[in-house]
């Protein structure tokens, strides 16, 4: 488990039906996606197949890497509506810079995402502007950014080293998918064994008394929507070498949304103080699982969206119930 | 939330006269400081380009402020209370895809069903948000998703897009002039006048205010918290569905990829207008001058011609951010 809470009290014994709230609020996320995998080797044929795995894989790491900065922003009680904007940023960069080379346009697409990302930071962490509006600035503005560096076009992208990104396979598993699991066990261990961590932590559960007991709450915050911007660009990066082509009118739209929706159903709370690096992944799995097995059979999308928004619900209606409050 | 920010109950009594003439500089400021720049816009823009003052166009910024001023009223009331909703745009698109599938019943049927649907969407995200007291933000990011999966099942997956006829009464409802200025503008002015009236002069709104300030004080004080913030979002969720019925009366169809995105650009335009998203603080009046601005920064832009219509995302971002600094600065200032 890869969560560590602010509030280290010992909880007092609960009665039966609070107790399996507690459960279900830790583990409820985990059940839930074993439950769906045992429904679809049953009635999905080719479930199992390495084409379909690979598939739901590819398209949900996007997602992830997304949800991992996310996870840290709203462990600190914040927000960051920003990150679809940094994808369609991160995806017109590419195509100006790919004349110096695969490198460097990968590098000016992250540079970006760390720009709005100290953007965002300065905003809330030395002008005190509420997360939500604060991250708003670049929501609106970072697309039309976007829009204006790529000339409101779409752009194919044909550079062989760049496309082999979204296409190669390290023994077996496509590469965008061991990027985002190196970078999951990577936030795993900032969350639980570094000082950086255990501060943003503290600075969800309690700014002021973060602040109070000299915790350096500034700059923690400024390297929490850093890191974000710079997820969601990687996300950009990979999403453009899968795609073929830079489209920053539709890449990354409702990104924001997904990766709010991975991080609550995965048990982290948006009143923060606690991140739960592992659940956020497994709860970005379950929506693509939820998806995918609604397409599956034919179900349409518009059942799929009102099923995403019953699964919000009650994962927020669980640990709402956990917590006590 | 260590920001607290000007509440409801800021204190009145200051230390100096001077410091309270400051204090008072800095709320006009506040209050009014959407409505002077969109001034010395609407003056720039005129000085500017021959075919921005004249009354073709600022009757189409007018008509095209209009929707979104509809859904800002509501989302007015809601961010006064603390709150936020997410799920307007989608509303928005649900209610003018319900109006055109309805008006084969009639023009009665056409308004009624999307407003009475847009409301009972309300009614249940009020429900979870007071009742079980589950996030604002959550809720209606859930509702977000709902209703237009709702909207989705309704046109079969967006692939039908039922039309509203032309010449029907609904169609003119959303078509008609009078004195060179569409019908639904004269209905938002009108909704604006009752929406300002009701937030300043009745319990209700005094209620509203006091939930945004401090819910638990207005709580123990006997507000009736829990059905205050139901009727907000309801209302929200109503002035959304009548904005989208409106829009597709206008286009004569329900299209169904309507308003994405458009509760942010909607929030923007509430704060821009003064409202603060803490709650406890704002005004109808900042509203609608925060869309006017934001409409009139559009059609600037449109004007200028070379310039994409990408650079409208970029100015009004920029601006936003602006305004919310100096909303900061100002409203730390009103507090030393």
């Amino acid at each position: 488990m890869s969560d560590i809470t602010a509030d280290t009290a010992v909880a007092p014994p609960r009665p039966a039906g609070a107790r399996t709230l507690a459960w279900l609020q830790n583990y409820g996320v985990y059940a839930a996606i074993a439950a769906l995998i045992v429904v679809n080797i049953a009635i999905t044929p080719h479930f199992l197949s390495t084409e379909n795995l690979r598939t739901q894989l590819v398209q949900v790491a996007p997602v992830v890497i997304v949800s991992l900065g996310m996870a840290l922003v709203i462990g600190t009680e914040g927000v960051d509506l920003s990150v679809g904007s940094v994808m369609a940023l991160a995806t017109a960069l590419i195509p100006l810079y790919l004349g110096y080379g695969v490198g460097a346009a990968i590098l000016v697409a992250l540079v970006g995402g760390v720009a709005v990302g100290l953007v965002n930071g300065s905003l809330v962490a030395f002008v005190n502007v509420q997360p939500i509006v604060a991250t708003l600035c670049l929501f609106v503005g970072g697309r039309g950014l976007a829009l204006v560096l790529a000339g409101g076009r779409l752009k194919d992208v044909q550079n062989g080293t760049l496309l082999d990104l979204g296409s190669s396979s390290v023994a077996g598993i496509p590469l965008p998918v061991v990027v985002a699991g190196v970078l999951t066990v990577l936030m795993a261990g900032v969350v639980r064994r570094t000082t950086f961590g255990r501060q943003l932590v503290a600075i969800g559960g309690n700014r002021t008394a973060s602040v109070l007991s000299g915790l350096p709450v500034r700059r923690v915050l400024l390297l929490v929507y850093v890191l974000s911007g710079l997820l969601a660009a990687v996300a950009g990066v990979l999403a453009t070498a899968r795609l073929q082509a830079s489209d920053p009118s539709s890449l990354g739209l409702l990104m924001e949304l997904s990766a709010i929706t991975a991080v609550v159903v995965g048990g982290t709370p948006l009143t923060g103080g606690r991140v739960r690096v592992l659940g956020t992944v497994a709860g970005a799995l379950l929506i693509q699982l939820v998806r995918a097995t609604l397409i599956k059979h034919n179900l349409p999308d518009s059942v799929a969206q009102m099923v995403q928004a019953v699964i919000i619900l009650g994962a927020v209606y669980a640990a709402r119930g956990g917590t006590g409050r | 939330m260590t920001t607290g920010q000007a509440t409801a109950e800021t204190p009145v009594t200051q230390d100096t006269y001077a410091l309270s003439g400051r204090d008072r500089a800095f709320g006009l400021i506040q209050r009014h400081g959407a409505t002077a720049v969109l001034v010395l816009l609407l003056v720039v823009g005129s000085l500017s380009f021959s075919r921005f003052p004249t009354g073709e166009n600022l009757g189409d910024i007018a008509i095209t402020s209009s929707f979104p001023a509809m859904v800002a009223l509501g989302m007015t009331f809601v961010i006064i209370t603390g709150g936020i909703d997410l799920s307007v745009g989608s509303v928005f698109a649900l209610g003018g895809v319900l109006a055109a599938y309805a008006v084969r019943w009639g023009t009665v049927a056409g308004l009624l069903v999307p407003l009475l649907v847009c409301g009972a969407i309300g009614l249940v995200q009020g429900l979870l948000i007071a009742r079980v007291r589950l996030a604002p933000f959550i809720v209606t990011l859930a509702g977000l998703l709902g209703a237009r999966g709702l909207l989705l099942s309704i046109s079969h997956e967006g692939a039908t897009t039922y039309l509203i006829p032309h010449g029907s009464v609904l169609a003119r409802l959303g078509q008609g002039h009078l004195f060179g200025l569409g019908y639904p503008v004269y209905l938002t002015l009108a909704l604006f006048v009752v929406g300002g009236v009701v937030l300043q002069r009745t319990g209700f709104g005094q209620a509203v205010y006091a939930i945004g300030g401090a819910e638990d004080a207005a709580a123990l004080m006997g507000v009736p918290v829990a059905r205050t913030k139901i009727v907000v979002y309801v209302l929200s969720g109503m002035l959304a569905g009548l904005s989208g019925t409106l829009n597709a009366a206008r286009l004569s169809s329900g299209v169904t990829i309507l308003g994405t995105g458009m509760e942010l650009d909607v929030i923007a335009a509430v704060v821009i207008g003064g409202t603060l998203l803490t709650g406890g603080a704002g005004s109808v009046s900042g509203t609608i001058a925060g869309v006017l601005l934001l409409g009139v920064i559009q059609n600037l832009i449109n004007q200028i011609g070379d310039l994409s219509s990408s650079y409208q995302q970029v100015v009004s971002g920029a601006f936003l951010a602006v305004v919310v600094v100096a909303q900061t600065y100002l409203s730390r200032a009103r507090r030393l």
